[in-house]
């Protein structure tokens, strides 16, 4: 009997998920019919919570902003652009739930996000079957867009809806090996990862690109992601010698490792990629991370002419969250997406035609504008054009760019 | 340069903090059977207790004055926490199955990690925490004791020694083995259990916070989801050093931190073995000795075999 009343309970929970699930995406669909206006929904997946939600926040209010001023300007006539976020607390099994519930959402036709290259792993394959695009202003796994073969030069891209306006790990871990060995003139060289798609790969381009130019990798050690003593690891780095430790993985892990490494008596600089950039690295882990490096991609856009107008109007929007190390990455998303739906609409007598996912992502491969990181535009892999690149240290407590340089093999 | 002596400074320093929060564990486990699994949370609402009394401190005060303060503050907010998850969430279902509870404090570890994310200002994000400033103190030239670190080797066996004292000398203790012994027969002798219990739960949340403020200095950030995994590993030590048993706890939570560092610096410098070493190995090596120890020695080390009073 007890089994039963909870099957008929399952049954009735189910029931009811499902038809708040229906009444849901009938509301959606309101606005279409009172404003005469189209509504296109462009989804946002990036985490909001937990620690990356410095990040993330930048990436939904820059997401937002570029939202509202193409309503504003009316960009696309006729249409109506909407933002819808969602939370992936930077584990791939939200994120492929949230490329689901995108996917479904039919007034969707393209996605920002996510920031972790794991999480898009997981969603990639989604997106693909609904012929969703989807643009990444943050992901720097290669594989992403060049298929798993790219080391052996077999490049081969796996989803076509795949976009991204962030450079690859190719070029940021290559850029890095190259500015630690010939301009900080380090020699010995301590690599640690915390074992994610992101880290591990960009660990792994860097210490090849190290020894090819002459360096010595003494060791290689790896950390567990959420965990905050490293301090056995730190003791390895000063036990072996070396003259600086690369850390592929994300700030908070990266942050304490900096500060560990620097508190067993190693006065070595840590370095890193773009996950290691952002305010929260510094203030993480105390007070002693000066002279850390990482590098990121594009420019500062605090010095990009091009940029002006969008951290003026990000500044007058009011955002509680700055807009954080990928801000204007995802703006150019964003705009590329909207961009990509113009051309559709403009091709279709002013109007959404039925098969828009399908079209706005043929559309996105013809995208070009001056956009707030440059010139944005994709290649026949998805990936962006602009191998622009920039090498960060910290100092007194604030990052500080120390160069920028366009990438040449 | 001899790398072991650093190694076992290190490990020694992790395993006291694990022993602290271990202490939660067994004592509530001794008395109520409870695996109260939002212990690990306990901990962290008292680091934001201690947080928050370092930021209502004058900006400018010593550390000194700072810290017994923030102790004070943390273990307020903790065991405010804990004793009303005892009265409201643990209490009714006192006589309910095992699984109740347990899963109860499953659930009520995810709201409380809610709670602070959601309602402590700023708290989605790392929160900065106080550090001693001034270098490590250097013992030998291979031999370098962090400031937290000599913290929590002073401030763990002092609490040890002063919880030692309390359960087998006072009369609040004295009641506390006997309920651990027999709740039913230590009502009718007059002891009030449910006060107790309470006690229990108190005397844990107190050294989660006192751990709280040790993590924190250490780190010198502090955030939301801080409890989760070190809740686990001290669980883990909990178990090791025989559940139940305070000594135990304290004594798990060394020997895990131990296993913890030294397989980190020692694992792959056997020939054949690199791939298995450092820092991605070190939760297998320590589960690793967790199952072998339970093997030899199921009740733990330190543990009493009881015989259960299903």
């Amino acid at each position: 009997m007890r089994n039963r009343s909870l099957l008929i309970l399952t049954a009735v929970v189910t029931t009811g998920a499902l038809t708040l699930t229906a009444c849901g995406s009938r509301d959606d669909k309101k606005p279409e019919a009172d404003s005469g206006k189209t509504t296109v929904v462009i989804g946002v997946d990036a985490p909001l919570t937990g620690s990356l939600s410095a990040l993330g926040q930048g990436i939904k209010n820059s997401v937002d902003l570029a939202v509202k001023t193409a309503n504003k300007t009316n960009e696309v006539p006729g249409v109506t652009f909407e933002m819808k976020e969602y939370d992936d607390q930077a584990v791939p099994a939200s994120g492929q739930a949230n490329a689901q519930k995108l996917v479904g959402d039919e007034g969707v036709l393209g996605v920002v996000g996510p920031l972790n290259s794991g999480v898009a792993q997981s969603m990639q394959g989604d997106f693909a079957k609904a012929d969703l695009t989807q643009v990444s202003p943050a992901n720097t796994n290669p594989a992403l867009s060049q298929g798993d073969k790219w080391a052996e030069n077999e490049k081969k891209r796996p989803f076509k809806t795949y976009f991204r306006t962030a450079t690859t790990d190719v070029i940021q871990g290559k850029f890095a090996a190259q500015y630690l060995y010939n301009k900080a003139k380090k020699r010995k060289v301590y690599v640690v990862d915390d074992k994610q798609t992101y880290g591990a790969g960009l660990a792994a381009i860097f210490a090849e690109e190290f020894k090819r130019l002459g360096g010595k990798v003494v060791d290689t050690d790896h950390v567990t992601v959420k965990e905050t003593d490293f301090s056995s690891t730190a003791d390895k780095v000063k036990s072996k010698g070396a003259d600086s430790v690369y850390f592929g993985g994300q700030y908070p892990e990266g942050g304490l490792l900096a500060d560990q490494v620097k508190k067993a008596g190693a006065k070595i600089p840590t370095m890193g990629g773009d996950a290691l950039y952002d305010p929260a690295y510094i203030s993480a882990s105390g007070e002693s991370n000066d002279g850390d490096i990482a590098t990121s991609v594009g420019s500062p856009i605090e010095k990009l002419d091009t940029a002006k107008k969008f951290i003026a109007d990000y500044q007058a929007a009011g955002y509680k969250d700055p807009y954080a190390a990928y801000g204007g990455y995802s703006y150019d998303a964003a705009w590329s997406i909207i961009q990509a739906v113009k051309a559709v609409v403009a091709a279709n007598d002013n109007k959404v035609p039925d098969d828009a996912r399908a079209k706005v992502t043929e559309a996105m491969s013809q995208v070009s504008f001056p956009g707030v990181t440059g010139q944005v535009a994709y290649d026949e892999y998805g990936d962006t054009t602009n191998k622009q690149l920039t090498v960060y240290t910290v100092k007194g407590g604030k990052w500080t760019d120390l160069e920028s340089s366009t990438f040449e093999d | 340069m001899n790398e072991l002596p650093q190694q076992l400074a290190n490990g020694l320093a992790l395993g006291a903090l694990y022993g602290l929060i271990a202490i939660g564990y067994t004592m509530v486990y001794g008395i109520v059977q409870l695996i109260n699994f939002a212990h690990g949370e306990i901990f962290m609402i008292g680091g934001f207790g201690a947080l928050t009394i370092y930021i209502w401190l004058p900006s400018g005060v010593s550390l000194l004055v700072a810290i017994p303060l923030m102790i004070i503050g943390g273990a307020i907010a903790s065991v405010a926490v804990a004793t009303a998850a005892e009265r409201f969430a643990y209490r009714p279902l006192r006589g309910a199955p095992r699984l109740a509870p347990l899963i109860t404090a499953i659930g009520l570890s995810i709201a409380l990690q809610q709670i602070v994310w959601g309602f402590y200002p700023d708290a989605k994000k790392h929160k900065s925490f106080p550090e001693f400033s001034g270098d490590a103190f250097k013992i030998t030239d291979d031999l370098l004791i962090q400031r937290a670190d000599a913290f929590v080797l002073v401030l763990a066996p002092l609490c040890m020694l002063a919880l030692g004292f309390f359960v087998s000398k006072s009369r609040s203790g004295r009641a506390m083995q006997a309920t651990a012994q027999d709740p039913d027969t230590a009502k009718l002798m007059g002891v009030n259990t449910d006060r107790i219990i309470v006690m229990a739960f108190a005397i844990g949340a107190a050294f989660a916070a006192v751990a709280a403020v040790a993590y924190g200095l250490d780190k010198g950030q502090i955030n939301f989801e801080m409890g989760f995994i070190l809740g686990l590993k001290a669980f883990t030590a909990a178990v090791l050093g025989g559940i139940g048993n305070i000594y135990g706890a304290m004594v798990g939570g060394v020997v895990l931190g131990l296993a913890e560092s030294l397989s980190i610096a020692y694992i792959e410098e056997i020939p054949g073995m690199h791939q298995l070493g450092g820092g991605a190995w070190s939760n297998v090596w320590a589960f690793v000795l967790l199952i072998v120890v339970l093997l030899v020695r199921p009740q733990g080390l330190l543990g009493e075999r009881v015989a259960d009073r299903a």
